[in-house]
């Protein structure tokens, strides 16, 4: 009897051990630590090299700004799809992946917006240091976004197959974990070029 | 057991659900998921990179030993890198020395050890059916391969690889007119290395989050071989680590093809100024060392994991200090993060900055020092059976003393500013990191070979092997010390037309070029053991150096899955040799403690409680799991 209750455990989907977790969340955690590590090269060598003077000074066009406000919004609704898939409510969750995905598009348009103020405001990215750091942090971020945006289509088809839904959710976690590290990252990098500008 | 928990879970997720060997050749043996394959075609990767680079430091060797030599008799290899004088093109001089240590340093000690060790060890040696990611694994393999075939296709380039040094610093390789090397040859450096990067990450990615999360029941961390505590820590450096690389070299990259100028400033060509403004060459030298520290600790942490499996083993006796062990090599892990500008004390650096640095580098001196005498008292007094891979690990031991030696003297700043860029430079790290985890390596392969191949390698043939190198790479390095206190700069083509160094030390020199020459010829005494063992070796009987560790537990030629049925499950510490009171003088990991109550020490009695509950955890096998 005992032994039937033990092999019933182990194919239920059952709470997290406490040893080890889901390895394709670890998996993501590990992705997003190097990531981390990529962009902390990058702002520290931005450090150390405004320490060493000779550091143009421009503004930071404001639809970064605005391209920050569609990024959280984004965040917002990814969570929202999270939420919709362990309610099984599966109209709302492709309605919010679908919202997110857009948001995501939008995002990237914006930043090329502001790429093209930058050139206005005669930053360019082959000149000072000061502006080709601007361009090479906002672009390894779109690169990454646009990672991100490749998970969220895999959730949607997903989320159009059943395949996602309240028993069933590793993917999902996954792609909103990926989604909100890529807002906060934006936000630190953004806030650090607001700060050491 | 299995069979019915499958079963039973199979209609639920029949979908994602695959056990069976892939029957199909490309799956099987090219594009496998299988971390066994993944291992032997990193081993067999390793092998041939290590043949290439191993031959281009004979050849620069001959040209630094025998400076008047009539180098014709490279013609056919060498074409055009021969000039019409028969003497080695100096460009292509400093075209071999950057691609030796490029080839050795990543392909074959960080590629070459860890993906070969990783991939094989970790599951087998915790209880897994697999790497956590297959599929990751196998990209991180073929990422590799491609990167390879760019570095290796550099080599035939026109204008030559790259040739500003391994460390590529910039303006030099920032500029395609600074060099020859800095053309196309540095483009596909750096293309190369940032797949490199790409599949070092991956496969880190995959050792961390196996490690972590797939080890059988009961292998709590501290059960677990300290193989895989090294390997754990090397992929956590690497992945800590290898991003900055990244970083660093993204950045060269935009100031090489975009003109950008993150690292080009106020410079003048032909008396012509670089439209360049503002760049920090520095710069580049901070990010570069701080992945080239931890570097040094991805190369030596695997073959230091290998060396205390294998030490323990054959000296029938516990590690001595496995605590002890794990601590340091993880205070080995962390200093490197925190002492790469001892690679840069001339850089005009605050002598300020440089004693804090310096300071924190003569600390690692602590637990290097403990791990050597952990080696050293688990020699002490053992039964020691000296097989080739003992032996390749006792030279690990030697030479991990005698380069360490040098690595306080180069730590100090004071003196470092005398001996920076000379041959002492050279004879250190060849030495605590070169040869050291070169013989991790080969002893790894020799201890590890019947578990890979299911075949014995030759023990006479690997003693000869041994000695040959053994004594060839004292020959070689020893030496260096002296023509390095004499000034003798590291990277020059020749001697020949400064005073100090004209008169003087050209016999030593010539000395360490036979010696290179023997040593490399010892080589292939390995090349052809380890090919004529591959197909006519000796059968290996399951534990054919009666070692405690799980992989000795699977057949002897593991499938797909590794173990048939269950995976065995671990109730002691993988170091229970020579038991006072036991049949053996060693118990397998998997034995639990209530079949040895004639051994068992009043703690342990105590755990056998507890072992039926270590049986009634859950598995983390994956062929169990519902996905």
């Amino acid at each position: 009897m005992k032994e039937e209750l033990e092999s019933v455990d182990y194919t239920i989907e059952e709470p997290e051990e406490t040893l080890s977790m889901n390895p394709k969340k670890f998996i993501m955690w590990l992705f997003i630590v190097s990531i981390i590590m990529l962009f902390a090269a990058m702002t520290s060598a931005y450090l150390v090299r405004r320490a060493e003077g000779n550091w143009l000074e421009y503004t930071i066009p404001a639809v970064f700004s605005y391209s920050t406000g569609v990024l959280i919004f984004s965040s917002l609704t990814m969570q929202t799809a999270l939420w919709a898939a362990k309610k099984d409510r599966f109209g709302l969750m492709r309605l919010a992946i679908s919202i997110t995905f857009v948001s995501g598009i939008a995002f990237l348009y914006m930043q090329f917006q502001g790429w093209v103020q930058l050139v206005d405001q005669k930053v360019f990215f082959v000149g000072n240091p000061a502006g080709s750091f601007m361009y090479v942090f906002t672009g390894l971020h779109a690169f990454h976004l646009i990672s991100g945006l490749i998970v969220l289509l895999y959730a949607l088809k997903a989320a159009f197959q059943l395949t996602i839904h309240a028993k069933s959710l590793d993917q999902m976690e996954i792609a909103t974990t990926y989604w909100h590290f890529l807002d906060v990252l934006w936000l630190y990098l953004f806030a650090f070029l607001i700060y050491f500008h | 057991m299995a069979t019915v928990e499958t079963t039973l879970a199979a209609p639920a997720h029949i979908a994602e659900h695959e056990h069976h060997e892939p029957d199909n050749f490309w799956r099987k043996y090219i594009f496998s998921e299988d971390h066994k394959t993944i291992a032997k075609q990193y081993l067999i990767s390793g092998i041939l990179w290590a043949i290439i680079g191993i031959s281009m430091s004979v050849i620069f060797r001959l040209q630094l030993g025998f400076p008047n030599m009539e180098l014709g008799f490279l013609k056919p290899i060498l074409r055009g890198w021969i000039t019409d004088t028969n003497k080695l093109d100096p460009n292509f001089y400093l075209a071999l020395i950057t691609m030796h240590g490029t080839i050795m340093v990543f392909f074959v000690l960080t590629a070459g050890l860890s993906g070969t060790f990783s991939n094989f060890l970790i599951p087998l040696q915790i209880g897994a059916r697999d790497m956590a990611s297959g599929f990751l694994n196998m990209l991180s393999y073929w990422f590799f391969f491609v990167a390879s075939v760019i570095m290796f296709f550099s080599l035939f380039l026109e204008t030559g690889p790259a040739a500003g040094g391994w460390v590529i610093y910039p303006p030099l390789s920032a500029l395609p007119q600074a060099h020859m090397g800095s053309e196309l040859g540095m483009t596909l450096w750096l293309s190369s290395m940032a797949l490199f990067i790409v599949s070092q990450l991956l496969g880190g990615i995959n050792y961390i989050t196996t490690v972590i999360n797939l080890r059988t029941r009961g292998m709590s961390f501290s059960k677990l071989p300290l193989t895989i505590w090294a390997f754990l820590l090397t992929a956590i450096l690497g992945l800590i680590s290898f991003p900055v690389l990244l970083s660093a070299s993204l950045l060269l990259i935009f100031d090489r093809s975009f003109g950008t100028s993150f690292y080009l400033s106020e410079i003048y060509i032909n008396g012509e100024a670089l439209p360049n403004v503002g760049g920090s060459p520095i710069l580049f030298q901070h990010l570069f060392w701080f992945l080239g520290h931890p570097e040094v600790y991805i190369v030596m942490l695997p073959a230091l994991g290998i060396t205390s499996e294998i030490i323990a083993t054959n000296a029938r006796k516990p590690i001595f200090g496995y605590r002890a062990m794990i601590a340091s090599m993880m205070g080995i892990a962390f200093l490197a993060f925190i002492v790469w500008a001892h690679h840069m004390f001339v850089t005009g650096m605050n002598p300020f900055l440089g004693s804090i640095f310096m300071f924190l580098t003569l600390i690692i001196a602590v637990p290097s020092a403990v791990k050597s005498f952990n080696y050293i008292t688990t020699l002490w007094r053992g039964n020691i059976r000296f097989t080739p891979a003992m032996l390749f690990s006792i030279g690990l031991v030697s030479f991990f003393i005698s380069g360490g030696v040098t690595g306080l003297i180069l730590g100090n700043s004071a003196l470092d500013i005398q001996l920076h860029d000379t041959y002492f430079v050279v004879a250190h790290f060849h030495l605590v990191m070169g040869a050291s985890s070169a013989f991790g390596l080969l002893a790894g392969v020799y201890h590890w070979f019947p578990k890979m191949f299911g075949r014995l390698m030759n023990e006479k043939l690997g003693y000869v092997h041994f000695w040959l190198t053994f004594i060839g790479i004292y020959s070689v390095f020893f030496p260096m010390h002296y023509t390095g206190i004499a000034g003798f700069p590291r990277r020059y083509y020749a001697f020949t037309s400064y005073d100090f160094t004209k008169n003087i030390f050209a016999d030593l020199n010539s000395f360490i070029t036979i010696a290179a020459i023997v040593t490399f010829s010892a080589q292939f005494l390995f090349l052809f053991n380890f090919a004529y063992s591959l197909f006519r070796g000796k059968r290996s009987p399951q534990n054919p150096w009666k070692s405690n560790t799980l992989e000795w537990t699977a057949p002897v030629s593991p499938k797909h899955g590794n173990w048939p049925g269950e995976i065995p499950a671990v109730y002691r510490w993988p170091y229970d040799y020579s038991k006072p009171g036991a049949k053996d003088d060693f118990i397998p990991q998997n034995v639990p403690y209530s079949q040895t109550p004639e051994s068992n020490l009043p703690h342990e009695n105590e755990l056998i409680g507890l072992e039926r509950e270590i049986e009634a955890q859950n598995l983390n096998d994956q062929f169990n799991q519902p996905h």
